[in-house]
């Protein structure tokens, strides 16, 4: 009895201990990142390293933000997330709804257009894309990043629609006999119901325009239009030595990401579950 | 793959006596209609065009010029980058991805475990894989440097070779590679869902027949997560062959091509010499490339995926 207590405790040494030293690996670069955006500049280069910055220089973070216009990339950024979350939220959750509950010709059809996009790779569409949006005169506003969305994803569209069938046909059925309309139903039963699942949806939209490089590095030129991750990184090419002031700037850009992810945990796991494998 | 329990596969209809009316028929098109416009303006004229243009002279500001195959055969016989974006390209996808999913998959064991604070750990593993990528860049620029990075200090003190990464060719690609394990924690979810959903009496069973904890692992959870690893497989496959901003920014393909993968060099034809003929030609050999690695996938996966539903 004691010997098996005494193996429990030693199982669970040994998981800590593991996890912890890992743990560490991964965590370190987040506190490196931290460290070096406080210290002044003669400790960022300093052998052996400085572990604890004395004093902080938290000024480094108002002379990063002032001198780009992180504010205004912030605020861009920002605008561009917004209009995503919407478009893919309104247009997936219509798509996933005619997949998931009505039934017509045409929604296998639907699935293999859905699972091409997945599978070509964006190269392909990327130059006839960039001359229809030269053609519109949009390239230099927001608006090539901003119209697809509008136009759903597949990603998206298929985690609403699994979320979306595990709704009982019972519920809209008895809806539809009571004269409930389709867009009643959607609106009135499977959008309320479907909150964490749009929620999730939504997530991944912000996460993937706040995190997008390639869109913004195409289409947006005026330096007064960036986004932060196009100005970090002209950033970069112009200030490639200066570690404190890029790291304070790179902390910023990350800090609201993982601000969100501990707001919106569940919310996070749940939908990666549900595109991931469980169908 | 057909009627199994897969992301890939279509459900299919069910069975429903009614036929679909003209209201239901109706409905069903307005409410997809915003994927089928979409899918028509943004996928397949793109994709028709792009065909045209891969046989075209074009620099984006001129009409197409028709000129066959020559952007095809230039890119074989006459593009020495051409050949070194592709072999470094399938570096990463040979050498780089099995890493990644091995780590994945290891870090997802560790996190299955009954310990207290787990939330804790799997948020400290999980946070890397969604830090912007330009911000990611940038700090493993720095922790890589040479000189000065926290890497090479650490190596240093344990006496062991500080390699160059990203000043060196010959470890730029294996740098690249180190700071994706940082990111391992993204798969690493998918796997944890695939983990709780091995029924424990399983694994018990196994333990009862003799199994050692080894043999448990090989010969019952592994079975029974291989779905999840060919679905992680694909989907770091078809990134892989699409990798670019981290190249973008942290190198721009240096230092001697060492790390100009497919994705870059066609980037820099496109939208720097504005060759968007001969970039259009590449994009659709990346999708044959990828789509005969994704194939071949498939075709040997029959002999280690195993589906639970199978049979049933």
């Amino acid at each position: 009895m004691s010997r098996r207590r005494w193996l429990a405790a030693l199982d669970a040494l040994l998981s800590h201990g593991t996890l912890i030293a890992i743990g560490l690996l991964f965590f370190l670069p987040f506190y490196w990142l931290v460290a070096t955006a406080l210290k002044p500049d003669a400790q960022v280069f300093a052998m052996p390293p400085v572990w604890v910055p004395h004093p902080p220089q938290w000024r480094n973070f108002p002379r990063a933000l002032t001198y780009v216009p992180f504010g205004l990339y912030t605020l861009n950024t920002l605008r561009i997330c917004a209009l995503n979350v919407l478009g893919t939220v309104l247009s997936c959750s219509l798509v996933a709804y005619s997949l998931a509950k009505v039934r017509w010709k045409g929604r296998e059809w639907v699935f293999w257009s859905m699972l091409a996009t997945m599978i070509l790779p964006g190269q392909v569409t990327m130059v006839p894309t960039f001359t229809i949006f030269r053609s519109l005169h949009w390239i230099g506003t927001i608006l090539p990043l901003v119209v697809p969305p509008f136009f759903g994803n597949a990603f998206s569209i298929f985690l609403l629609r699994q979320f979306f069938m595990t709704i009982p046909d019972e519920l809209s059925d008895a809806a539809r006999i009571d004269g409930c309309s389709d867009l009643g139903i959607f609106t009135r039963l499977i959008l309320p119901l479907s909150k964490p699942a749009l929620a999730t949806v939504g997530l991944f939209a912000f996460i993937g325009s706040w995190n997008d490089f390639l869109g913004p590095l195409l289409y947006l030129n005026d330096e007064r239009s960036y986004t932060l991750s196009i100005g970090l990184q002209r950033f970069v090419s112009q200030h490639g030595a200066e570690w404190s002031m890029l790291s304070a700037a790179s902390a910023v850009m990350t800090v609201p990401i993982i601000i969100i992810f501990f707001l919106a945990q569940r919310t996070f796991i749940q939908g990666i579950t549900l595109t991931g494998i469980k169908g | 793959m057909r009627g199994r329990s897969h992301p890939f596969t279509p459900s299919p209809l069910r069975p429903g006596k009614r036929r679909a009316s003209r209201g239901a028929q109706l409905t069903g098109l307005a409410f997809a209609a915003p994927w089928i416009i979409g899918f028509v303006v943004f996928f397949a004229y793109p994709v028709i065009a792009s065909a045209y243009y891969s046989l075209c002279s074009f620099d984006a500001i001129r009409p197409p010029r028709f000129i066959g195959f020559e952007n095809y055969r230039r890119m074989f016989f006459e593009d020495d980058l051409f050949w070194k974006s592709l072999w470094n390209t399938l570096y990463m996808v040979v050498a780089g991805l099995p890493v990644g999913l091995v780590a994945s998959l290891g870090i997802a064991l560790l996190l299955n475990r009954k310990v207290k604070g787990m939330t804790v750990y799997r948020t400290i593993y999980y946070l890397p894989s969604i830090t912007p990528v330009v911000a990611t860049s940038i700090l493993w620029l720095w922790l890589l440097n040479p000189e000065m990075g926290l890497i090479n200090i650490a190596l240093g003190k344990m006496h062991l070779m500080q390699p160059g990464w990203l000043t060196d060719p010959a470890w730029a690609k294996a740098a690249l590679i180190l700071m994706g394990l940082w990111g391992a924690g993204g798969g690493m979810v998918i796997y944890l869902a695939a983990l709780q959903d091995v029924p424990e009496s399983l694994t018990e069973a196994a333990a009862l027949d003799g199994a050692g904890k080894l043999q448990q692992f090989r010969h019952v959870t592994l079975p029974m997560l291989s779905p999840v690893i060919l679905f992680n497989l694909i989907m770091g496959l078809i990134g892989s062959f699409q990798y670019f901003t981290q190249a973008y920014v942290m190198t721009s393909g240096g230092p001697q091509d060492s790390t100009m993968f497919y994705a870059l060099h066609l980037f820099n034809r496109a939208f720097l010499d504005f060759r968007m003929g001969y970039a259009s030609a590449m994009a659709w050999v990346l999708f044959l490339v990828t789509l005969v690695c994704a194939l071949l996938v498939f075709k040997t996966s029959v002999r280690w995926v195993y589906y639970a539903g199978e049979g049933r």
